[in-house]
């Protein structure tokens, strides 16, 4: 019975990646220097920081006046890419919780250890390889 | 001995760890995160909604119906007195069931078992108006769910359930409702979670709604699978608020954005 249903959800979800085709990372440090795919567009990833379903501005503020809604539990974004290097910022949008693991920052690229996951989200990433490098590609853009 | 004492000391640090309850003194309805427009909505009960299902509720309260030909005031005679009070009860044991019933369980097991009628379906329009006329029976009434020692495993459930991280978005009720309670999730108060007015009219849903309801929408928000309507995980969860929100009073049908 799930078979068909799944298979609904991901068509209707193109761009989500499934679990088998996580794209593998290298980390150095605190950072992953290697774009995980093609190099990114930072206009888009500005598109994609404040659409509600990539979550970020749930939690987050930052230059966004046109944003009504905003959160405050996170630091505003404004300056993100003078605080931290580009491989910095990829590592903290892929799998924040292995920087700090009482984070509430969901870890954007990662399918396992998690519970109860939804059924039209099991088994994907929450952002795919070519949306991180989007929003990393805006971020590094963010200067104080 | 040395081992239950390393167990406890752990078991201490754990709790510790996953974020500080909310004390007495500290606790909030959502009501006070409210803007004063809602607010006044809510205390006029001419301009409050809820109280449509209200009314409804009184008269089905008179209605005989089931096998037993009974309405609920044949054998309660007046809400006003004999259910006043009851919601800050609620979720109470069955010992029929051997487990927690909440209110709106507990008004099904009287269609089933007094009036021989079939139970009414959760969010139905006949369920949620019964259980806002009973629950509106406590308005002002201090929450004192929880004293029963027999729900005791039933509250460690529920806390372990609010504890527990989840879903695609990996985070635990504790999250914001215990460390963020103060702070906005997008245009959102995120506020103490205190269940003070359920059944309750949410403006987002344009109906009344069950505080069941409303953790479903809180589990979908954080993308895990939300419990089925009824299910005891999500009575463990309402009885946990419930004994989590002690002391605060009543105040169904409340609004909430
Ligand atoms: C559930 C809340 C939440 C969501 C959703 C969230 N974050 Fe975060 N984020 C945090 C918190 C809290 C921190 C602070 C550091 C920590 O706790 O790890 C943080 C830190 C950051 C930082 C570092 C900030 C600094 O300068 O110190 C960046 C950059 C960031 N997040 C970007 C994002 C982006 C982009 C998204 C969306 C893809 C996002 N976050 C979604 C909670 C969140
Ligand atoms: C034939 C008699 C009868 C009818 C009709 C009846 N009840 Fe009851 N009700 C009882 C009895 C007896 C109890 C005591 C608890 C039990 O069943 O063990 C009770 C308990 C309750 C309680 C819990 C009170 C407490 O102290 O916790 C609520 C609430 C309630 N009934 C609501 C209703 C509603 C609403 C209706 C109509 C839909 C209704 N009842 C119809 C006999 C009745
Ligand atoms: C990401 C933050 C977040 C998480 C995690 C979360 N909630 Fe909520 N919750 C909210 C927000 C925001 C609201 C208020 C929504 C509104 O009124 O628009 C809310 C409302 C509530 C309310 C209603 C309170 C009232 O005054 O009526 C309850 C009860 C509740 N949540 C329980 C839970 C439970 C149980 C969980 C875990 C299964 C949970 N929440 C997880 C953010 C969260």
């Amino acid at each position: 019975m799930s078979g068909p249903i799944l298979a609904g959800v991901l068509l209707a979800l193109p761009g989500f990646a499934a679990a088998d085709e996580l794209r593998r990372y290298a980390v150095v440090g605190d950072a992953i220097p290697e774009p995980l795919t093609a190099r990114g567009d930072a206009t888009r990833g500005r598109a994609l920081v404040v659409e509600r379903t990539s979550t970020c501005i749930l939690c987050h503020n930052g230059p966004f006046p046109e944003q009504k809604f905003q959160g405050d539990l996170a630091p505003n974004l404004a300056g993100s890419g003078s605080r931290w290097s580009e491989g910095q910022l990829r590592l903290r949008l892929v799998d924040a919780s292995s920087l700090n693991d009482a984070t509430i920052m969901p870890s954007y690229y990662r399918v396992d250890h998690l519970m109860r996951v939804g059924p039209a989200w099991r088994g994907k990433p929450i952002l795919s390889a070519e949306q991180i490098e989007d929003i990393v590609a805006y971020l590094v853009t963010l200067r104080e | 001995m040395r081992l239950a004492g390393i167990i406890l000391v752990s078991a201490l640090l754990t709790a510790d760890a996953i974020g500080a309850e909310i004390p007495p003194a500290e606790r909030r309805s959502g009501t006070s995160f409210m803007t004063p427009d809602t607010k006044a909505m809510q205390d006029d009960d001419t301009a409050n909604p809820g109280m449509l299902w209200v009314l409804d509720g009184e008269k089905l309260w008179a209605r005989k119906i089931g096998a037993a030909d009974k309405a609920c005031t044949d054998c309660h005679n007046d809400a006003r007195t004999s259910m006043k009070g009851i919601a800050a009860h609620y979720p109470a044991f069955d010992k029929t069931l051997g487990r927690p019933v909440d209110l709106q369980g507990r008004i099904n097991l009287c269609r089933v078992n007094q009036q021989r009628a079939t139970p009414l379906a959760y969010e139905s329009r006949e369920l949620l108006a019964l259980t806002a006329f009973v629950a509106q029976q406590s308005r002002g009434v201090a929450i004192e769910t929880g004293s029963d020692p027999q729900l005791a495993p039933f509250i460690a459930n529920g806390r372990e359930l609010f504890m527990q991280r989840q879903g695609q978005l990996n985070l635990g009720c504790t999250n914001c409702h215990d460390d963020n309670w103060d702070k906005r999730l997008a245009g959102s108060a995120i506020t103490q979670a205190h269940p003070t007015g359920y059944p309750l009219y949410r403006l987002e849903w344009q109906s009344l709604g069950s505080l069941q309801r409303r953790l479903r929408a809180c589990m979908s928000g954080i993308r895990a699978q939300a419990y089925d309507f009824g299910a005891p995980e999500l009575v463990e969860l309402e009885l946990y608020l419930m004994s989590r929100a002690k002391g605060v009073p009543l105040e169904a049908p409340a609004i909430r954005p």
